[in-house]
This record gives structure tokens, C-alpha cells and sequence, in this order.
């Protein structure tokens, strides 16, 4: 089963606090949505609210058009699946999947047949007799997905459920998780603070940040296309180049940096409505340094000092100071075969393309280095 | 070397001491039973299971050794189920004052046996209740309350505060979660606070006596077969009284700490 989600104008406050400022977005059934951010960000408050383990102080939770506002967590068409899993230590595998049907008065064999299919769905049937103590952790995590299953919720809230896995493991389940949820096609909302989780697994990432949603979109967009300067840094490394907007046309927009003016394509701005004059940063990540290779329209920003270099396997990571503001520090991919010498010089060369433009200045963000 | 072979000694001395000090007397007790004579007084004479015969075919004692085991095991049960319920509402809700409540509940622990058994028996006979093994019960209930409620109540954590949340979230009531997780979640506490309770009201003497009249404990029996002087058939039934605190002990080490100690 699924249902879509509706949440309108949340905001939740604590005394003081606000951990979640007014909050609209709308989820369609089916949809794999992952909820980003860093810690304190609000983001699994939001998940609370969904289901019902915490009230909005303001707006509207809507779950298959129903109004949840007064529906406790036990009626909700929702189930979640814990971070620590919370499984029932004292029932074996098969009883504790089949325990949320047990609650709705499902006969003995019926929930059992039903316990078992998932638990298979999981790759756990032979195990469906042991107890969770038996199990690993990612084995544990498996359960705890069969067992939210089990009851058929309209929506899944899954909150970071792959926090206490070890990294290879994690990857793993979250392809797993991607497979089982295009299987039995129920909402998943997810909740990570890992954007390359993010990235791997959602129809759509919501990146939150001090309380409100900061960019909603495809991994690729988020990536690619942000549309905060928070949301540029959280989704990965990211070069911020502060300037000025001077001019736009139907065309092009040109803009003043600190490393000289450079002409962009207008869709460098999105769908923002920026005005000339005002303070705009550029964003491009380390990999769209691509030093005067391959063909295509090419801007520059023009030349740097190479600082050092690593290398990573799929490229070379190297720390450039440019000629006409050495305070600054670029962080660049260079390709594989690139050979990086502290101290050579290299153009600051990009396929204008690639480039974003984003309201503000970094300096305000400069804490916000989560990432 | 010499001083630490010394202090080698002196350890082992201090052990035997320590432990002859706390099982002597039992070890008398228990030696004397089998007194193949009249008085449980040393010389020893030689071993005879007389007055075992004598105390299982005492109808008197026999009914009073069921009448403890009755009252041992309902006020237990009593207790467990009160110090469960005292103990999930105050691990699991905000209350008014819960400090304060927490510390009702446990403060009867550092008050005396004769006082409380005083107190019950005032307040018995003002409201008009005559004496009876439910009185003698409500009065181990009293006693094994405070214990019942400070042991299950240390076991509640936050990691099955998150279990209880999950059962909720999948449907369940709450008196759903409570028997069907909570308790089942905390069930080696809860057995290890029945067991010691039985243990305790098993062999209380002062509350029996105060508030009992025509049917009595073992223990209270024992007091009135003492009044008429030694015999071995006290230290036989006291042996009996002893064996049976023991074996309830190595019941809750074996099923409740073996368990624990598992998982």
C-alpha cells in the first residue's frame, strides 16, 4: 500500500526553540524521499511528525488526504524503523514481523505465512526462529524493515536506519533498500545525515538546515543545480567564488569575481530572480576543473598556483591558489593521467555550463562546513 | 617471603573464620536435627531421620508451612504486579513529583518490621478488618512492595523505552505493551524480584505474629513450638525452613541470572 504526504506550514517549537520552522512539502505515493541534513537540522522532528510521535506546535500533517491531527502513532497508516532498530528481544524473528498484524487481530497461521514471506523477502527465512541477539547488525536491520512492512503502511519512516552499519554494509543495504522499495512500492521517507546515502537512494532529497527545507530536488539537481550556497557545501566539496552580478540579458549574465568578470549562461541562475548588483557567489565543484581538455565552450578564471596534490584512484585532488587572489584556496580534480607538480602553473578553466550561481556570500555559511 | 607466606595464612584464616562465623550456626542447627536423642545439644549421639518423621506428620506444622508458602507466593505476586506497574508509569511518564513518588514508594525499606506491623495492626483494627493470613499477606506485600519496585524500576532503560515506542507505532495498546513487551522485555528483574520476596515473607516472624491469629506461618509456629524448649524437632523444621530458602535462591540464580548473563 501507499499513500501520498502532505505537509503544510509545520512548525514545531520546543520552549525556546524552534526545531522546525515553517515547513511545507508535498510527497507523492511511491516516492523514495530522503530528509538530509545536519544534526539538529530539524529533520527527524519532521519524521516524528509524520509519525505522530510528536504534534506540530503549528500547520498540518495530511497522509492520503486524511488530516493526522489527532490520530496517535498506533492508527496511522505509518510504521518506522528505528535507528537502533528496537526489535523485541524475547520473540523470535518470525513473532516479532508478525507482531504489528498480531495488534490488528490477524489469525496465528495467517500472520505467520505472512512473517515468513517477508522474512524471506529479506533473506532471513531460515533464520525466522532465532532470536535477535542471534543476528548482525545488518541482519537486525533487515528484520526491523520486514517487521515494518509487515502491516502494510502507506508510509515507511525509516529514521537513519543505516547509521550503526560499518560503511561496506551500509552501502549494501542501501541498495536493498532501494530494490525493496521499488518492490512494494510504499512511501519511503528517510532520514540521513550521509548526502552520499542521499544521493545512492532517493526519488528526491530534501536538504534541511536550521529548521526549514533548504533545496528539494533529484540527487542530480541537488548536486548539480543547488540552489543555496547550504546546500551547494552540504552535497559535497564545492569551490565558492564570492562576486557581484553586473548584467543579464535573455542570454547571458555577466558577473564580476574576485578572479575577474566572466560571461555565464542564463541557466547558471536557475530559477532565481537575482537583480544586478546584488552579491552572488559562484558555485563549481572540484571535478568541473577540467584544465583546458576536451572541446566545448570553455571560460577561465585564469591562472593558478598548484599548493599540492593527492592522489585519489579516479582523479587527482589538488589545492590551487589563484594569481589574481592567492588568499584564496581551490580545490580542484585533476584527471588521472594529469601530472600535479607543487609549484606549476595551470588555467582555471570550466565549462561555463557547470557553473551555478547562488544568492549571497559564503562568509555567513563559513561554519556550516558539515560537509 | 616469609611475611608474604604469613599474609597467605592469615588470609586463609581470616576466610575460614569469616565463613564459619555466618554457617556455624545453621551447621549446628542443620547437625542437631538428625539427634538420635532428646536434646539438640552437643554430645552428638548419631544421625536419625526421627525427627523429620515427626515434623512431616505434625498436622499443625504442615499447615502452617502451607499457609506460608500461600502467603509467600500471593503477596509476591502481588508485589511484582504493583512494583511493575509503580515502576512503568514512573520510568515511562512525566509525573508530578515523581522524585518524590519514587521515594514513597521505597522509603517503608528503611522502616523497621515491628513498626510497620504496629502501624498495620492499629489501622486494622480502626477500620475493623480482624486478623487473619490476609492481613499477614497485605502486611508482606508492604514490606516486598518497595523491593519489587526498586528492582524492576532500575532494569527499565531507555533502550526499551525505544522497544515499547516501536510496539505502539506497530498498533499495539497500551496495556499491549506492557504485558506483551514490557513485561516479557523485563521478566528476568521481575522474577528476580518475585523470588526474593518470597524468600523474605517466607521467613518474617514479627509481622506474622502481630498480625495473625488463628491460622499462622511456619515461622510463628516454630515460635510456640520454641516456648515449650529445645527439641531436634525444632532443628528439623527449622532445617526445613532453611532448605527451602535455599533452594528458592539457586532457583533464581540458575533460571534469572543464567539468563541474564546470556543475553
Amino acid at each position: 500500500m501507499t499513500a501520498p504526504v502532505s505537509i503544510r506550514n509545520a512548525t514545531k517549537t520546543f520552549g525556546d526553540f524552534t526545531a522546525l520552522d515553517d515547513v511545507s512539502l508535498d510527497i507523492a505515493a511511491g516516492e523514495f524521499i530522503v530528509l538530509l541534513g545536519p544534526s539538529g537540522c530539524g529533520k527527524t522532528t519532521l519524521l516524528s511528525l509524520l509519525g505522530g510521535f510528536l504534534s506540530p506546535t503549528k500547520g498540518v500533517i495530511e497522509i492520503a488526504g486524511r488530516d493526522m491531527g489527532d490520530v496517535p502513532p498506533a492508527r496511522r497508516p505509518t510504521t518506522t524503523m528505528f535507528q537502533d532498530y528496537a526489535l523485541f528481544p524475547h520473540m523470535t524473528l518470525r513473532d516479532n514481523v508478525a507482531f504489528g498484524l498480531k495488534m490488528r487481530n490477524v489469525a496465528k497461521r495467517e500472520r505467520q505465512t505472512k512473517a515468513e514471506e517477508l522474512l524471506d523477502m529479506v533473506g532471513l527465512k531460515a533464520s525466522a526462529g532465532k532470536k535477535p541477539h542471534e543476528l548482525s547488525g545488518g541482519q537486525r536491520q533487515r528484520v526491523a524493515l520486514a517487521r515494518a512492512l509487515a502491516v502494510e503502511p502507506d508510509v515507511l519512516l525509516l529514521d537513519e536506519p543505516l547509521g550503526a552499519l560499518d560503511l561496506k554494509l551500509r552501502r549494501q543495504m542501501q541498495d536493498e533498500l532501494k530494490a525493496i522499495q521499488k518492490r512494494v512500492g510504499t512511501t519511503f521517507v528517510h532520514v540521513t545525515h550521509d548526502q552520499e546515502e542521499a544521493m545512492a537512494i532517493a526519488d528526491r532529497i530534501v536538504v534541511m538546515n536550521a529548521g526549514k527545507i533548504e533545496d528539494v530536488g533529484r540527487p542530480e539537481d541537488i548536486y548539480m543545480r543547488p540552489r543555496t550556497l547550504f546546500s551547494a557545501r552540504f552535497m559535497g566539496e564545492v569551490n565558492f567564488i564570492p562576486g557581484t552580478l553586473e548584467a543579464l540579458s535573455n542570454e547571458s549574465i555577466s558577473v564580476k569575481t574576485v578572479l575577474g568578470a566572466v560571461t555565464l549562461p542564463n541557466a547558471a541562475l536557475g530559477d532565481q530572480a537575482l537583480k544586478p548588483g546584488q552579491k552572488i557567489t559562484l558555485a563549481i565543484r572540484p571535478e568541473h576543473f577540467r584544465a583546458s581538455t576536451g572541446t566545448g565552450p570553455r571560460i577561465t578564471l585564469g591562472k593558478a598556483k598548484v599548493e599540492d596534490g593527492s592522489f585519489f584512484g579516479t582523479h587527482h585532488r589538488a589545492h590551487l591558489s589563484p594569481l589574481d587572489y592567492p588568499d584564496m584556496v581551490i580545490t580542484a580534480h585533476m584527471p588521472q593521467s594529469a601530472i600535479i607538480e607543487p609549484g606549476a602553473w595551470v588555467d582555471l578553466t570550466i565549462d561555463p555550463a557547470s557553473v551555478v550561481i547562488l544568492p549571497g556570500h559564503p562568509a555567513a555559511t563559513a561554519q556550516e562546513d558539515a560537509a | 617471603m616469609i611475611s608474604s607466606r604469613f599474609s597467605k595464612i592469615a588470609s586463609w584464616v581470616y576466610l575460614a573464620t569469616l565463613y564459619g562465623f555466618i554457617f556455624l550456626p545453621v551447621a549446628v542447627l542443620v547437625l542437631f536435627s538428625f539427634q538420635d536423642g532428646r536434646l539438640p545439644v552437643p554430645p552428638f549421639n548419631g544421625a536419625t531421620l526421627k525427627w523429620y518423621g515427626e515434623v512431616f506428620a505434625d498436622s499443625r506444622l504442615m499447615s502452617a508451612l502451607g499457609n506460608s508458602l500461600m502467603v509467600a507466593i500471593g503477596s509476591s505476586l502481588v508485589a511484582c504486579v504493583l512494583g511493575f506497574c509503580a515502576a512503568y508509569g514512573l520510568a515511562r511518564y512525566v509525573l508530578p513529583a515523581s522524585r518524590l513518588q519514587r521515594g514513597l514508594l521505597v522509603a517503608p525499606m528503611t522502616v523497621s518490621y515491628l513498626i510497620i506491623a504496629l502501624g498495620l495492626l492499629s489501622t486494622f483494627n480502626w477500620v475493623g478488618i480482624s486478623l487473619s493470613l490476609w492481613t499477614v499477606g497485605i502486611g508482606h506485600v508492604m514490606i516486598n512492595l518497595p523491593l519489587c519496585f526498586a528492582i524492576i524500576y532500575a532494569s527499565m532503560g531507555d533502550h526499551q523505552k525505544n522497544i515499547e515506542r516501536a510496539a505502539r507505532d506497530l498498533g499495539a495498546a497500551e496495556w499491549q505493551v506492557m504485558t506483551q513487551v514490557s513485561a516479557p522485555m523485563l521478566m528476568p528483574s521481575i522474577l528476580a524480584a518475585f523470588f526474593l520476596s518470597v524468600t523474605f515473607s517466607w521467613d518474617e516472624f514479627i509481622i506474622a505474629f502481630l498480625l495473625s491469629r488463628f491460622d499462622v506461618t511456619l515461622p510463628v509456629e516454630i515460635w510456640s513450638m520454641l516456648r515449650s524448649g529445645l527439641n531436634p524437632k525444632t532443628n528439623a523444621v527449622g532445617s526445613v525452613v532453611f532448605l527451602v530458602s535455599v533452594a528458592l535462591l539457586l532457583i533464581l540464580e540458575l533460571i534469572v541470572f543464567r539468563r541474564t548473563a546470556k543475553k
